[in-house]
Formats: C-alpha cells, structure tokens, sequence
C-alpha cells in the first residue's frame, strides 16, 4: 500500500475531488497548508509600504491507496490539477505499513 | 359620496373646535402670540441642539469602529475599551470643569475658574429675554460635551497598539477637564481669539487641531510600534476589520451632520434654516470629495485602490470643511475636501518617512487637514492671518501643555507597555480579553 501526498492549489480541490471519485477513490484527508517552491511568495501593499508575504496557500490531500493503483491515481491527479505555471505543486509517495479501520478493526487492503 | 361626507364632517369637527377655543380663551386672558412664538422657538432650538448633540455622541461609535477595524486583533479590546472609557471621562470632566472653565467668561486669555456647569434657564427668563436665550442651558453644555470627547478620541487611534490604558484614560482627564477648555474658551467661550476675528465654526481648530496636537505631544514621546521601522525601511501592520473601519467612517459621516449642522446652534428662524442647510450640503460634499480624490491618488500612487486611504480622505475632507461650513458654496466647499483628500495622503506617507508612527492617520486627518480647513476660511471669510494666528495659538498651547502631561505621565505611570507585551499583544495584558477568541492568531 502507499500513501499519496498532493500539494495543490486551492482552486483545483474540486475539480481533483471529482476525478479521483470518478476514478474509484473513496475516501481522502484535506488540509489547508502554506507553502512555496519556485513560486515563492508575492507583495502586498498597505498604505503605501510593501510587504511580502513569503508563503503561498495551498491544498493538501491524503490518500492511501494499493500498490497497483498508483500510477493511474497520480495521473488523474496530474490531469485535474495541471494548470501548466509555476505554483502547481508536488505529489509525494510514501510506503504505507499499515492501515486499520477503526469501526471494526479490519487490516490492510480491507481497510482502504 | 363618503368623500363629501368627509370633507364635511372634517369642515365641521375644525370648525367646532376652532369656536371651542375662541370661546375658551375669550374673556380668560389674551392669547400671547409673542410669548408663544419664543416658547415655540426655545423648544424647536432646544431639541435641534439635543438631537444635534446625539449625533455628534454617535461619532464616538464611529471612532471606535474605524480604530478597532485599523488596528491589529491583538489590540482591538484595548482600542475599544479606550474609545468607549474616553467618552465617558470626557463626559465626567467637562460636567465637573471643562464647561464652567470653556464658557464662564474670563479676560480673554485666562479663562474664570468655576466649577459645575451653573443653573438652568427659568421660563421667565426666557420670555423677558425675548428671543435673545435660544435653548436650554443644558442643551448646550450637553452639545458641546460630545465636542470634547471627539476632540480626545482622536488621541487614542494615534498612540494605538502601545499605549497603557490607564495612562491614557489619565491624560483624558487633563484635556478633558483642562487643556482643551481653555483654548476652547479662546474661540467658543469669547476670548481673544474670538475677538480677534479668527473663524472656527464647528472645530476644525478647537477639537480637530486641539486632538491632533495632543496626539502629535503623545506619539513623540511614546515613540513608534516595535518593528514598524527597520533598516531603512516601513513595516506594514494591517488592519484587522477592514468592515469596521468602513462603517466606522460611515458612521463619522453621518454624524458630522451633527457636528457642523448643529453648530450653528439655532434653526428656528429663515436665516438659520438655511445655514444648516448649507453646513449638511457642505459637509457632505467635502467629505464626498476628499473620498474620491485620496482614492484616485491612491491608484496612481501606490497602483493600488487602497481603502483605508479613502476613507481617511472622506474624514479629511469633513476636517477640512468644519473650520467654516456655512460661508462657501457647494462647489467651493467640494473643492475644499478635495483638496484635503489630496494632503491626508501625501501627508501620511511624509510621517511615516519621518518616522513618526500613526497607526490610523490621525495627525493627517485632524492635524494636517484641521490646519487646511482654517486657512481655507479665508477664500470665504474672515482674514488669512486672523486664520493662522488661531492655528499657532491652539497649537502651541495644545502641544506644550500635552508634552508636559504625557512626560509627567511617563514618570509617574509610565507610557508604553513592555516588548513581550506588545508582541503578544495589549489585549490580554491590559483586559484579559481576546476580541477574537475563535480566530486566535499566531503573532
């Protein structure tokens, strides 16, 4: 099993929600984090005095998923959330050693 | 058909109590239409000035929205509770000096000094006066205690975000009771620049310049926010509630149909009417002008539409426009708050240079814009030294004994709250409070 970490922008939540559920996903994790690349950040102004602000919000979302998977996952992830400009963002891929359901305590693929 | 029946039987229901009283006065005494029409005209006074007076107090609302919007939310319940206490100490010391010292004549530089704010008007007083006593005694003192509880709260939005409370609310006491009844007295309470022939109708020297002064004394000797200027260059802090500080400036404007209309004291005669009418025309215009030009200047400027500029210029264009009102046209007056739209911003980012913090933009808005507004009298009135001879005194006076108090303050209380607590903010260090618990922030 892996872990799939995707840092999106914020306005292509839905659009990677709806792909992933029409791909078979059932469940996800999504968080609002702060972040930058080669994006970095950008300026505001305030009463004539500039400023920067150093992050950039993003999106973070969680899956766990089967080995076999994967690739077709990153791909629909790739294909909704590509807006071809810098600040698009990164998926990350992790081993996943375990995943119990709480309700009834079932392991492993039963649980995903 | 149930027309006509109504037409009759209102005909005749008038008719009956018209007889009715003819026959009830007829015989008893005279029906007084002298007597009556100076009732008439003391009530209708007595009430504009009341009603102008809770306007004018609405003002305080408006202040308190505009700073607690302005500043960040680590400060916001100390701003509010500064704005809301300040009224009331206001209220407590005119009651107790400001009044008796502003308006119990005196020789025309120093002021009499009595206590309590004297006896009301007796009826017969009134009508043996014949017109000369316009409205109640207390009516008055009560329109212009709103005057001194604006002047001090524009103290507190420059002083903001580092100031103790209680330090603050202290010095209160001493404008309130002292410092600005005594210039006051100058123009209001018939001294020497009254005499003089310096014009300031509804304050743009007495409240705005006399605040601003005092604010200009405190943030010298406070000193800027932590942080707000490093290596060269200006920090931004922005503001919290930018809805807030809208509203606040709404409501300022609304209010200052109070404060500029109901300066002319009296609307129950032709001439009056019209002045107030012209002061609302006026006043709204300026402060209409001076919104749109500090926005335009703001985007060519900056590139950017900033709202808080705007709103400072629709206030510095209401400074402006208090000095005299009732004297220009519409178009000049409208001229006037463009003019002060213009300045408020120029001068808020020459302070800043200067290193002088003013978190809201008050010494521009009253100070700079006070300034204009009286020397602007003189392309309708009045005469352009009369103007700046009134502006040197109030200021010097205002500014000297402000400097004197806050130093003393600085002593004996001491002025600005500790680094930590200035970091974390004033808030749960002077009131235990959080104005936005839910939404606690990390800096």
């Amino acid at each position: 099993m892996k872990k799939i970490e995707a840092i999106i922008k914020p306005f292509k939540l839905d659009p990677v929600k709806e792909a992933l559920t029409d791909a078979g996903i059932t469940g996800m994790t999504v968080s609002e984090v702060k972040g930058y690349g080669r994006q970095k950040g950008h300026k505001e102004m305030y009463r004539g005095a500039e400023y920067n602000i150093d992050f950039n919000p993003k999106i973070k979302i969680e899956l766990a998923v089967s080995d076999e998977q994967v690739d077709q996952m990153v791909a629909v992830i790739r294909g909704a959330a590509n807006t071809e400009k810098i600040g698009d963002g990164k998926i990350f891929i992790l081993p996943l050693e375990e995943v119990v359901r709480v309700r009834t305590g079932e392991k492993g693929e039963n649980a995903l | 058909m149930k027309d006509q029946i109504w037409k009759r039987g209102t005909l005749g229901v008038v008719t009956t109590l018209a007889l009715l009283a003819m026959a009830g006065t007829a015989g008893a005494e005279e029906f007084d239409a002298h007597s009556s029409i100076i009732s008439l005209g003391y009530g209708l006074d007595t009430f504009y000035l009341l009603m102008s007076g809770a306007l004018v107090m609405w003002m305080a609302a408006g202040f308190t929205m505009l700073e607690a919007g302005l500043v960040r939310s680590k400060n916001v319940v100390v701003i509010l509770t500064k704005n809301i206490a300040l009224y009331s100490v206001a209220c407590i010391m005119y009651l107790l000096f400001g009044y008796q010292i502003m308006y119990g004549g005196g020789s025309g530089v120093l002021p009499g000094f009595s206590f309590f704010i004297g006896p009301e008007h007796t009826t017969a007083a009134v009508l043996a006066a014949g017109g000369d006593i316009p409205y109640a005694h207390l009516a008055d003192f009560f329109f212009q205690v709103c005057f001194v509880a604006t002047a001090m709260s524009i103290v507190s939005g420059a002083v903001a975000e580092r100031m103790k409370l209680w330090t603050f609310l202290a010095f209160a006491l001493v404008l309130c009771g002292f410092i600005y009844p005594i210039e006051g007295y100058w123009q209001w309470g018939g001294g020497f620049l009254k005499t003089l022939g310096f014009i300031d109708f509804a304050g743009s020297g007495v409240v705005h310049l006399c605040g601003a002064a005092a604010a200009l004394a405190g943030v010298l000797v406070l000193g800027p926010r932590t942080g707000k200027y490093k290596n060269g260059k200006i920090k931004a802090f922005p503001g919290s509630n930018l809805p807030l500080a809208a509203l606040g400036t709404l409501i300022l404007w609304v209010g200052w149909f109070g404060f500029n209309g109901g300066s002319q004291l009296k609307v129950s005669t032709i001439a009056d009417a019209n002045a107030v009418a012209m002061a609302f025309v006026n006043t709204n215009g300026a402060a209409a002008a001076g919104l749109v030009t500090a926005l335009l200047l703001s985007q060519f400027w900056f590139r950017k539409a900033d709202l808080t500029m705007a709103l400072n210029g629709a206030l510095a264009g209401l400074v402006a426009i208090t000095a005299e009102p009732t004297a220009p046209g519409p178009l000049l007056a409208t001229g006037i708050g463009a003019v002060a739209g213009v300045l408020v911003v120029v001068s808020i980012i020459t302070i800043d240079k200067l290193k002088i913090d003013d978190p809201v933009g008050a010494l521009s808005v009253h100070g700079v814009c006070g300034i204009f507004g009286l020397l602007a009298v003189s392309l309708s009135a009045g005469s352009f030294v009369d103007q700046l001879t009134g502006v040197v005194c109030i200021f010097a006076w205002v500014f000297i004994t402000s400097l004197i108090t806050w130093k003393i303050l600085k002593v004996v209380m001491g002025l600005r709250v500790s680094e930590e607590e200035e970091y974390s903010g004033v808030d749960v260090a002077e009131c235990g409070l959080e104005a936005y618990p839910e939404f606690s922030s990390d800096k």
